[in-house]
């Protein structure tokens, strides 16, 4: 600890809280492989950016692994068939979106053969050019498996772009409750320390930071163990505070810069991976695989046989649960149904939803455990400045945010907060700051809509009135040049008709 | 923005609470405050103990009163939450341990009513209750509020018994002459004005060596400055305070009475005289720190916790009281927002004023 540090704890205290992990025993059970479901439900839109415009016809039959929806746009991820089967119809489904809204999905009956198509693979990645390992990535639909699902390959290439010279591999994992981070470091560690090779090459950063909370020791080991011998990868323990695993404050604790607030992580040279999308990059560029399952944490109080199951993007929930050991009691006592970790995930409203390229965990939380309660007057108490990881006044935003004072809650800082909920986490009045903030950004980004909106009309109103001077003023010169024509026209005629009498 | 609005949406992130809540809060306060009002019963009898009851029922009365008043549905829920209860208990602390009945009724009415209520309830008031009630006290009745008793242990023979005790609450008993006593600051005060220096009038048996101890004249709470100081530990260790301002206040107060003590110990009281005198402790610890009225953050914790020591210090000094620690609090709340304003915590990623750090040039994309 440096003397700065030392001085900015004493003055400042530390960011972040320490919830219960409830990591174990989940943690502890390996990881067990659910069969395919009969039927998978496969959202359009399960990354950040434009939504994959689908590429299959219903009752289209596919292989595992083909490609059923394109990317569209710069920043989108496809999405191939988890298994092979039917496509029984293209509609609309409760997806995990934080809107609530239902999602357009590709519908997929399984044929029960889950027959591979054809791969390619590579067996040496390291010959092949920083673009070709991008172009793989992003044909393989890889997404960062962290939760914020950000396309992986827009990242990849950016970096390479943008001289990135460190590579900071997320293996925080430090939402409560979840652990297929921690699982997925202990089982296949050397994967993952491939994949970062893998990332390493095609980013041409020098060295990867590998940052794991100190509360996995059994995860720091086995990747230790995995990258000894490689230099260019150092396995890092931080202290177990959340939000540690965010992209920010892992850079800061890892290598002691700070990104700038209106700047990306590629600007002062970093870049942030999961340690399981390093893992999904890996099998994308060595067999050609495209990111078709994932690692889920299934916990909490009503869940009966916690623990992490490895299953088939597009599976239900509710199947999932079942596979798991289902609930304690058939249900009765559950509260609430998080997708998710539970200081960042979102509350869905039955268990009837996919899980999705980002689907982390699914929690089953009994009354307890949601602490569902009567907000009360702030009583200016102060935790939640300390407990912010950004600087931030959450009892000031929310207050001008109440009062329909948005400019001031944006003053103070609205932009910069990361949702992580630690504020409301400590709040002794109960008051749910982080909805307020969503609210609030929500707000925001339809009156950013509505202002692009109208200047786009404006923009239009504008060019019909230049086009219609153009056409006045074209028909005026067409008009005027006609009538010139049509005097030269008389007066050569005319001087024709002179020329003929006078000779 | 309507609560509607809100209702519709789904349930944002977190699902988990960290468990803290209002009233557990006030409830370790309470306890924190427990041991020296104990041992503030014991020197001081019966009569301080209907006084402690009297004021904290006062003050839980007129917040039921004053939220009926205003049709508030949740009388029960916020009168639960300990905050009307606490305040109480802290004037309590602060006045003479023999006042008369009415001073505790009158001054849960300052507190709640026009210390609280009046600025909207929980949360929304600019000055500490209890003090604005404690002043307000002081300037209207300034001759029950300097009545000192000597400290008179309930097991000594001339302590008063239970109806002795009521009797003296209510006033249908003259406090006897012979318990008449000054408190210190107010004894020093005096004896100076009557050219009388310190070196003098603190000679004998007013040494600062037993008010570690406690068992010397003064306001209920202030006589055990040593269990007040442990309570204000236990408030620390379980997270309800930070050391800014308690440390700050103590640092405004002991640090001029240094210098001064230093410089003309004649006319200048002693660092531990200040320390442990009046309500020093009491305010550092339990009354400065109260959330409402304090600065936010650390920082700004600093400079409000200095402001009240230094301003304790003068008043006490120079000041036509002998106390000042409540006029000092009230005078640096009235800062609070403006600290609040220019006292910030820096945004990560951005510089103290508010710009993003500079991207660095060679790595811009
Ligand atoms: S204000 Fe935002 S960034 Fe700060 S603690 Fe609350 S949710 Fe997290
Ligand atoms: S934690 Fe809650 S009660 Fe305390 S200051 Fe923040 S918003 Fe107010």
């Amino acid at each position: 600890m440096g003397v700065r540090e030392l001085i900015s704890r004493l003055f400042v205290g530390e960011w972040g809280v320490h919830p219960d992990d409830h990591k174990r025993p989940a943690a502890e059970q390996p990881v067990r492989v659910m069969p395919v479901p009969a039927r998978l439900y496969l959202p359009l839109q399960q990354h950040l950016g434009g939504p994959a415009r689908p590429v299959v016809l219903v009752g289209q039959r596919v292989r595992k692994g083909e490609l059923i929806a394109d990317a569209q746009g710069m920043v989108s991820a496809p999405i191939h068939a988890p298994t092979s089967g039917t496509i029984s119809s293209v509609t609309e489904i409760t997806a995990p979106h934080p809107s609530g809204l239902t999602l357009p999905a590709i519908i997929l009956d399984a044929d029960g053969a889950d027959e591979w198509c054809e791969l390619q693979g590579c067996d040496d990645p390291f010959a092949l050019t920083a673009a070709e390992i991008g172009k793989r990535v992003a044909a393989a639909g890889v997404v960062g498996l962290g939760g914020a699902a950000f396309p992986s390959a827009v990242k990849l290439t950016g970096a390479a772009r943008a001289k990135v010279t460190t590579l900071v591999m997320n293996g925080g994992e430090c939402e409560p409750y979840l652990s297929c981070d921690d699982r997925l470091m202990r089982e296949q560690a050397a994967g993952i320390v491939d994949g970062i090779r893998i990332m390493l090459h095609a980013t041409g950063a020098q060295v990867a930071l590998v940052g794991i909370e100190d509360n996995k020791p059994e995860a720091i080991a086995a990747m230790r163990a995995a990258a000894a011998g490689v230099d260019t990868i150092q396995v890092r323990p931080v202290p177990a505070r959340y939000p540690m695993g965010s992209e920010k404050q892992l850079i800061q604790v890892l290598t002691g810069t700070e990104v700038p607030a209106d700047g990306r992580p590629a600007d002062i040279g970093i870049i942030v991976h999961n340690v399981g999308t390093a893992l999904a990059v890996r099998t994308a560029v060595r067999e050609g695989k495209p990111l078709i399952s994932r690692l889920v944490t299934v916990n909490g109080n009503c869940a009966a046989n916690p623990g992490n199951i490895e299953v088939r993007i597009g599976t239900l929930a509710e199947e999932v649960i079942a596979f798991a050991g289902g609930l304690k009691g058939d249900g009765l006592g559950l509260a609430r149904r998080v997708m998710g970790g539970p200081m960042m995930g979102m509350q869905i409203p039955h268990w009837r939803v996919p899980v999705v390229k980002g689907t982390s965990g699914i929690l089953a939380f009994d009354a307890a455990e949601a602490a569902e309660q009567e907000p009360n007057p702030c009583i200016r108490c102060g935790s939640c400045v300390k407990a912010c990881p950004m600087g931030l006044l959450p009892l000031e935003m929310s207050s001008r945010i109440r009062n329909d004072a948005l400019p001031d809650a944006i003053d103070l800082g609205l932009k910069d907060c990361i949702a992580c909920g630690c504020c409301a986490y400590v709040c002794p009045s109960k008051i749910p700051l982080v909805q307020y903030f969503v609210h609030a950004k929500g707000e925001l980004a339809s009156q950013d809509r509505a202002k692009l909106r109208t200047d786009a009309t404006k923009k239009l109103a504008q060019q019909r009135q230049a086009r219609l001077e153009r056409e006045t003023r074209e028909k005026a010169e067409a008009a005027a040049k006609r009538k010139a024509e049509r005097e030269a026209a008389a007066a050569a005629k005319a001087a024709a008709e002179t020329s003929r009498t006078t000779t | 923005m309507s609560t509607q609005s809100l209702a519709t949406q789904p349930i944002a992130s977190p699902h988990a609470h960290g468990g803290n809540s209002v009233t557990r809060t006030m409830f370790r306060v309470q306890l924190a405050l427990a041991p020296a009002t104990l041992y503030g019963f014991w020197l001081f009898g019966w009569p301080s103990f209907f006084l402690w009851l009297l004021t904290i029922l006062s003050c839980l009365g007129f917040e039921a009163l004053s939220l009926k008043l205003m049709g508030s549905a949740r009388i029960k829920v916020t009168l639960w939450d300990g905050s009307a209860l606490l305040t109480g208990w802290l004037l309590a602390m602060t006045l003479p341990p023999w006042a008369p009945w009415w001073v505790a009724i009158i001054g849960g009415f300052i507190a709640i009513v026009i210390g609280k209520q009046v600025f909207g309830g929980v949360g929304q008031n600019v000055f500490n209750p209890a003090m604005v009630a404690r002043v307000a006290l002081l300037v209207s009745f300034p001759v029950p509020l300097t009545q000192w008793v000597a400290p008179l242990p309930v097991t000594s023979l001339a302590a008063p018994d239970f109806i002795h005790g009521l009797q003296i609450f209510l006033g249908n008993q003259a406090t006897p002459d012979a318990m008449a006593s000054a408190s210190l600051l107010g004894y020093t005060k005096t004896e100076l004005s009557r050219g009388i220096d310190l070196l003098h009038s603190l000679g004998g048996d007013h040494g600062a060596l037993f008010s570690w101890a406690g068992t010397r004249a003064g306001s209920f709470g202030e006589s055990a400055s040593l269990l007040i100081l442990a309570g204000g530990f236990y408030l620390l260790a379980t997270g309800i305070i930070t050391w800014h301002t308690p440390l700050a206040v103590l640092a405004g107060l002991a640090i001029p009475a240094a210098i001064g003590h230093a410089v003309d110990p004649t006319h200048y009281l002693s660092v531990s005289t200040h320390l442990l005198s009046g309500a020093a402790m009491l305010g550092a610890f339990f009354i400065a720190t109260d959330y409402v009225t304090s600065p936010n953050t650390g920082a700004g914790q600093i400079v409000f916790g200095l402001g009240i020591g230094l301003l304790t210090w003068i008043i006490r000094t120079w000041g036509g009281y002998p106390e000042g620690m409540a006029f000092a609090v009230l005078l640096m709340n009235a800062l609070t927002p403006v600290i609040d304003r220019f006292v910030k915590p820096r945004i990560l990623g951005r510089d103290r004023k508010g710009k993003p750090l500079d991207i660095p040039e060679s790595k811009g994309a």
